[in-house]
């Protein structure tokens, strides 16, 4: 290689890594900004916002969904598998939205602690299986835990 | 399976065959688009070719 | 090293497009319909999904697209800048169409899945947003090889930005496993290729796919690539040959 088609690769790898290097430095200090939600166990422990709108993310509690009243509010219990959060929604669900399920919801906290949304999405997981698939692995997961 | 069915896709045809169309049209402007231009440009050029050989 | 030099001569290039075309498009309309076949007849539906999530057979092929060719673009913009070789230009530049449609595609489709799935067309979670920037990233080559009028510097420019831009690209990959997403996190991952979390009856037609695309860019690269070297080569003895030749 000549020296001049090195001096260019050596200028070229050095401006990429500077651009590296700087998006780094740009992201981490929006890091929080890019974290699209919080988890229940931030909320629990006081590092959600107060007052204001945010999003809160989490699994929905086996058996926790009811409709307290005969309107459209839903009220449910998020949890990250350590702390849990109830939540209230009066709208449409999404059709994911069932028990075990994670979603995202955006609203604010009230004075109980209880999250009352104004939004709720679901939040479907990377596993793509047939129906026939999905029954047996679950049959097989039950019987290891009888075990 | 009927056809019924499948254009149904449970529910969901709108958002799946809206997918699948639109990115169908996008892939044959993508491919398409460029044989006309050279169609056009070939003939562009031959025309001055045939101008600059008169002149 | 003539070999080399040989492949890299525009006119050669334009020879062996022309050669190419009719095998990659046999190719390509076989697998895509096999694909196609396996992927909206034969695949069985999704346990949560449903049928909803077949949109996956064009969504993720086409967001695999976007990252592979700005890769490509980017490694013909450090060859263009460092050995100044011109089918490098005429193959960033030919890409950039094609890349720029494939993230729409992703993008789109992504919104049409996400409203009846997640319940909502978009969201400002890192992966949606940082797909966005990589169609701008796309745009700006465009426009930016568009806009200046000298071919040489034009193409200067463009290979920087691209090689610049490059740096989104892992930032697409790893968003969901950086930042807490609505996007769920990947698949088939690249540390984790022997067991990906998808069922094998839709794994093979995704597989398919995404290898059908592949050559989808390849042919619509090689007809873009064709018309850029003859509006650069016009005024070549070559150019002028084929131009008698036809008329």
């Amino acid at each position: 290689m000549r020296a001049i088609r090195r001096q260019r690769l050596y200028l070229l790898l050095l401006m990429l890594g500077g651009v590296a290097l700087a998006v780094t430095f740009a992201l981490r200090s929006f890091n929080e900004n890019l974290m699209y939600f919080f988890s229940t166990t931030d909320v629990v422990d006081g590092k959600a916002p107060a007052d204001t709108l945010f999003r809160l993310g989490g699994m929905v509690v086996d058996g926790s969904v009811e409709r307290p009243g005969d309107g459209m509010m839903v009220r449910f219990d998020l949890t990250d598998y350590s702390k849990q959060v109830t939540v209230e929604y009066t709208g449409i669900l999404p059709d994911l939205f069932r028990e075990g399920q994670g979603i995202v919801s955006k609203g604010k906290l009230n004075t109980e602690g209880v999250f009352v949304a104004e939004e709720v999405l679901a939040k479907h997981d990377e596993n793509y299986m047939p129906p026939e698939v999905a029954e047996s692995l679950k049959k097989q997961h039950k019987s290891t835990e009888v075990q | 399976m009927n056809w019924q069915e499948f254009f149904a896709m449970g529910g969901y045809g709108f958002y799946v065959w809206m997918s699948y169309g639109i990115s169908l049209v996008v892939l044959l402007i993508n491919f398409f688009l460029p044989v006309i231009q050279r169609k056009q440009l070939l003939r562009q050029l031959q025309l001055k070719q045939k101008r600059n050989k008169q002149s | 090293m003539r070999f080399y030099h040989r492949m890299a001569s525009p006119p050669h290039f334009y020879a062996l497009t022309e050669k190419l075309m009719p095998w990659i498009s046999v190719i390509f309309l076989l697998m895509t319909g096999y694909g196609l076949y396996l992927g909206l007849f034969v695949a069985p539906p999704d346990y949560q999904q449903g049928e909803s999530y077949r949109i996956i057979y064009i969504h993720v092929p086409a967001a695999w697209m976007s990252l592979f060719i700005y890769v490509v673009m980017a490694v013909c913009g450090g060859i263009a800048l460092i050995w100044r070789m011109k089918l490098a230009e005429v193959v960033l530049i030919s890409s950039a169409p094609i890349g720029a449609s494939f993230t729409f595609i992703a993008l789109v489709t992504g919104s049409l899945w996400g409203k009846p799935m997640w319940g909502t067309w978009w969201v400002w979670d890192a992966r949606l947003t940082s797909e966005l920037i990589l169609l701008f990233l796309y745009l700006g080559v465009i426009s930016l090889y568009g806009a200046i009028e000298d071919r040489k510097t034009a193409a200067r420019a463009v290979s920087i930005l691209a090689i610049v831009g490059v740096v989104n690209i892992p930032i697409i990959h790893y968003s969901v496993e950086w930042w807490n997403t609505l996007h769920q996190g990947p698949t088939i991952s690249l540390t984790e290729l022997d067991k990906p979390s998808i069922h094998v009856s839709m794994l093979i037609p995704l597989m398919l796919m995404a290898t059908s695309f592949k050559f989808l860019y390849v042919m619509a690269m090689f007809q873009s690539a064709r018309v850029e070297i003859i509006r650069r080569e016009q005024n070549s003895q070559w150019v002028k040959k084929m131009l008698e030749e036809r008329a």
